[in-house]
């Protein structure tokens, strides 16, 4: 392995990070208010919204991410909706991520047993306020792991944004390796670049995820 | 003594259930009733319907002059004034035993944290478990949960106690220590309503006894030791059966 083609190489995966990263978060951001909108939606069961987020889920979930960015880049502009590729990831990421983080939210919500919320109602507490202090608190620190899991699979996912010409990881390594042929550093760069991003997630989330056990139940 | 809780022909059913058929209960200020009755008997839905958890067909309840109306904003003021007690504790497992007991009087209540910790912490001391004030409650046992429990509902000054099996998941060791706090209460004066299934102690703090069967009240008295020495109809004496074995 040649150290000076990873030196020479390094700028440009440093910026690939950088855009990968800022499509990553973003797409989580929008995803974590599509979970927890749409988990108190189903939760409350809300008429009609609970349908469509019904149908969303199905379609997002049952479908690749590859499709779904294939569909809103090359299939929307057919019918007149633009979108530029950096906006496409993001929404891509943001739908697909959203529908598993509804799933993972709600499991939350419906774990806390319903004699809970008797027992604060009928310490005098209207609902907002048993919501607010006595399930919400509860409800995500069960979710907690679970909305781990889908952070680190939807920044891994973000490699499939290569496929509409997205500046991202995945794009520059393969661009590199088809200009200079240098398979093995660029393979290795990418390998190091994915974990860059992604072990501080799991480490900072493990310890998290320790930090809200308290909530746990059990005797 | 005037009279605190009034049920008028209440009738409660779920999907054409009939659990509970037109019954008529008083109790007043200072009293300790305690029903019993086999499983299923209603025992449990009827204190539910006291502070408004359960919806009702039919009648009313009224307690301290309000009618009890789940729909309405006021069942707020009147859960203030109705404490309940579970079988399951309910604890609120994020939160110690000191923010479980003073949550409610401070946010609903809105009263002053110092004034309310001092107050959680003097109950606390009562029940024998102030070391336990930054415990979260899956650290406690079972019977220390319960007496938290009852911390947490007198710390609203209710007008009234509802206590629901509180017993029933206890280890025997346990019940002791629980039933001996509600002796306690009892005797400085609190106005209780409680279900259960242990009969020596039904006994020993009643002042009133309900036999309820099948929804309704099959007997009821304030001679309480006669009741269990010679119940005065078959269906209490059969049930009354059931705790004693023959040598």
């Amino acid at each position: 392995m040649d150290i000076k083609v990873l030196i020479d190489y390094l700028p440009l995966y440093k910026e690939a990070l950088l855009l990968t990263l800022k499509i990553g978060w973003l797409g989580i951001l929008a995803a974590l208010v599509i979970g927890i909108a749409g988990a108190a939606i189903l939760h409350f069961k809300i008429p009609v919204l609970k349908q469509i987020f019904g149908v969303y889920i199905e379609i997002f979930r049952n479908t690749p991410l590859l499709v779904q960015l294939f569909f809103i880049y090359f299939a929307l502009p057919k019918i007149g909706i633009k979108i530029s590729a950096e906006m496409c990831g993001v929404l891509g990421l943001g739908l697909l991520g959203g529908a598993y983080m509804i799933e993972t939210f709600r499991s939350g919500l419906e774990s806390i047993a319903k004699i809970q919320t008797e027992s604060a109602l009928s310490l005098g507490m209207t609902k907002g306020q048993v919501l607010v202090h006595i399930i919400l608190p509860q409800a995500l620190s069960i979710s907690v792991p679970g909305i781990l899991a889908n952070l680190i699979f939807l920044l891994k996912e973000t490699s499939v944004f290569s496929t509409i010409s997205l500046m991202d990881l995945m794009f520059t390594a393969k661009d590199l390796i088809g200009m200079y042929a240098k398979t093995i550093e660029c393979l290795f760069m990418l390998v190091v670049f994915y974990l860059i991003m992604l072990l501080p997630v799991s480490i900072i989330g493990s310890i998290i995820e320790r930090r809200v056990r308290y909530a746990e139940f059990g005797d | 003594m005037s009279e605190l809780l009034k049920v008028e022909h209440l009738h409660k059913e779920f999907d054409k259930n009939v659990v509970i058929k037109d019954m008529d209960l008083t109790v007043k200020k200072g009293e300790v009733v305690v029903i019993i009755g086999p499983s299923g008997c209603g025992k449990s839905t009827f204190l539910r319907c006291l502070n408004g958890l359960e919806e009702i067909q039919g009648g009313s309840i009224t307690v301290d002059g309000s009618l009890v109306e789940p729909k309405k904003k006021d069942i707020i003021k009147i859960r203030q004034k109705v404490g309940m007690v579970f079988q399951s504790y309910e604890l609120f497992p994020h939160k110690t035993v000191l923010d479980n007991i003073i949550l409610a009087p401070m946010k609903v209540q809105k009263r002053n944290k110092a004034e309310v910790t001092k107050e959680a912490l003097e109950l606390l001391e009562k029940v024998g478990l102030s070391e336990k004030k930054n415990f979260y409650p899956r650290q406690l046992s079972g019977g220390q949960k319960q007496r938290v429990a009852i911390v947490r509902a007198l710390c609203m000054h209710p007008e009234v106690l509802l206590f629901d099996e509180v017993t029933a998941a206890l280890d025997p060791e346990m019940v002791h220590e629980v039933l001996e706090t509600m002796i306690e209460l009892a005797k400085s004066g609190s106005t209780m309503l409680i279900v259960t299934h242990e009969m020596a102690f039904a006994r020993a703090i009643a002042d009133r006894i309900v036999f309820l069967d099948q929804g309704e009240i099959v007997e009821e008295t304030d001679k309480v030791k006669e009741f269990f020495d010679h119940p005065q109809t078959e269906r209490a004496q059969k049930f009354l059966k059931t705790f004693t074995f023959d040598e």
